[in-house]
C-alpha cells in the first residue's frame, strides 16, 4: 500500500501549471475560458521551445492584461488593431513566432477591417480568437457574435434581427480568404476538447514559423459572468446554444497538401 | 494486476472555487470546501479520497483555468 507521501514525490508528477505561466493570480472571473487558453498557450510555447522567440499581441477586452501572466514578449495593441501590429512585427522580425490573442469584440467588431486584411494578405501570424459572444470586459454588452435571441445588457429582451442584425461568423469568412492556410474552430470545455484545441494551436504556430500564411484558431468560449451563469452551467449553455451555430472542427487546412 | 494510483495538491490560495475540476473528476472525489474560504474569499477545491480512488488521470489539473492543481501518479503492482 502506497502512502500519500510515497505518491507525492517529484518523479511522480504528471501534471502541473506550466512554468511559463507565472504565479501572479489572473484577474479573470472564476472558471473563465481565458485562463484555460492562457495556460494552454503557455504549455505549447514551452513544449515547442519558443519562449525566447515569441511575441504575443494583446487585445483590448478582458485579456488586455495577458502580458502579466505569460513570461514572453508582448505588445499591447489598440482595440482591434492586434492583427495590424502583428503584421508589422512578423515582417520586421521574421524568425519569430507572432500571434494575436483577441476577443470577439476586438477581432470581429472594432477590428474587423484589420482582421480581414491581415488574413487576406496572408500574414505569417496566428490569430487566437476567443469567441464568448459578448463584450465581457465592459459589462456584457451585445457583440456582433451574440446569438439570435441571446440576452445581454444591451439587448435585455434578446437579440433581434430587425434591430440588431445577424451574428457574424468571422471564421467562415476567414476560410474563404486566399491568405489563410489553416482555419479551425475549437473549444476548451472538457479534457478532450482541450487536447484538440491544443493540437490546433500547435499546428497554427508551426504554420506561422514555416511561413505558410495566416492561421486562425477560434475558441468558442464562455463568459459566465456576462452570461450570468455558473462556470459549469456556462459550459452546458455553450454546448447547447453556441455549438449548433458555431460548429467545432477544421474549416480549412491547406497544409495537408503541402 | 497493476493499477494507477494518484494524488493531487491544490494551490488553495490560487483557487477561485469555479468548480470545473469537481465536474471533471471521473471518480467524483473533488468538492469545494464548505464553511472554509481562502484569503480572497473563494471556497477552494478539496479532495476527499479515503478509499484511494484517485488514479492520477489529471483531468482536474487539465481543466483548471488557473493552473491550481498538480497531479502525481504511481503504478502499484
Ligand atoms: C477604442 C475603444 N473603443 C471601445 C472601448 C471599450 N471596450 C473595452 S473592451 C471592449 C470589448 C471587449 O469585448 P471582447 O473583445 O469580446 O473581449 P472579452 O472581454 O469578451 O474577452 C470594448 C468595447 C475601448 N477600450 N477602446
Ligand atoms: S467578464 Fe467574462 S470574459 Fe471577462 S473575465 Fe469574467 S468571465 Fe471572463
Ligand atoms: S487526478 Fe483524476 S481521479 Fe484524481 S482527483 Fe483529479 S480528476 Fe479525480
Ligand atoms: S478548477 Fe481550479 S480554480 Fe476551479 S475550483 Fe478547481 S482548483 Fe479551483
Ligand atoms: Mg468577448
Amino acid at each position: 500500500m502506497k502512502t500519500l507521501q510515497d505518491i507525492l514525490q517529484p518523479q511522480n508528477l504528471v501534471y502541473t501549471k506550466p512554468t511559463l505561466m507565472n504565479d501572479r493570480p489572473m484577474h479573470y472571473c472564476p472558471g473563465c475560458s481565458h485562463g484555460m487558453v492562457h495556460k494552454m498557450v503557455a504549455e505549447i510555447i514551452e513544449e515547442m521551445n519558443l519562449t525566447d522567440h515569441t511575441i504575443g499581441i494583446c487585445p483590448v477586452g478582458c485579456a488586455v492584461f495577458a502580458y502579466n501572466y505569460l513570461d514572453i514578449d508582448w505588445i499591447e495593441a489598440a482595440h482591434g488593431r492586434a492583427p495590424a501590429c502583428a503584421s508589422a512585427v512578423s515582417r520586421m522580425w521574421p524568425g519569430h513566432l507572432v500571434f494575436t490573442y483577441q476577443g470577439d469584440g476586438d477581432f470581429a467588431c472594432i477590428g474587423t477591417g484589420e482582421s480581414i486584411h491581415a488574413m487576406n494578405r496572408g500574414e505569417n501570424i496566428t490569430i487566437i480568437f476567443i469567441n464568448n459572444a459578448i463584450y465581457g470586459m465592459t459589462g456584457g454588452q451585445m457583440a456582433p457574435t451574440t446569438l439570435m435571441g441571446m440576452k445581454t445588457s444591451t439587448c435585455p429582451y434578446g437579440r433581434r434581427a430587425d434591430l440588431h442584425g445577424f451574428p457574424l461568423k468571422m471564421t467562415e469568412i476567414a476560410a474563404t480568404l486566399e491568405g489563410t492556410c489553416y482555419v479551425t474552430r475549437q473549444s476548451v470545455h472538457n479534457v478532450a476538447a482541450i487536447q484538440r484545441a491544443k493540437k490546433a494551436i500547435r499546428k497554427a504556430f508551426t504554420n506561422s514559423l514555416e511561413k505558410r500564411g495566416t492561421s486562425l484558431v477560434e475558441i468558442v468560449s464562455t463568459c459566465n459572468a456576462g452570461w450570468k451563469l455558473s462556470p459549469v452551467e456556462a459550459n452546458r449553455w455553450m454546448e447547447q446554444h453556441m455549438f449548433p451555430f458555431y460548429p467545432l472542427g477544421d474549416l480549412k487546412d491547406t497544409t495537408e497538401q503541402q | 494486476m497493476s493499477r494507477n494510483i494518484g494524488a493531487i495538491i491544490v494551490d488553495t490560495e490560487r483557487c477561485k472555487g469555479c468548480g470545473l475540476c469537481v465536474e471533471a473528476c471521473p471518480k467524483g472525489i473533488l468538492t469545494l470546501a464548505t464553511k472554509k474560504v481562502n484569503k480572497k474569499g473563494y471556497p477552494y477545491a478539496v479532495q476527499t479520497d479515503e478509499q484511494q480512488k484517485c488514479n492520477g488521470c489529471a483531468s482536474c489539473g487539465i481543466v483548471c483555468p488557473d493552473g491550481c492543481i498538480s497531479v502525481y501518479r504511481v503504478k502499484e503492482e
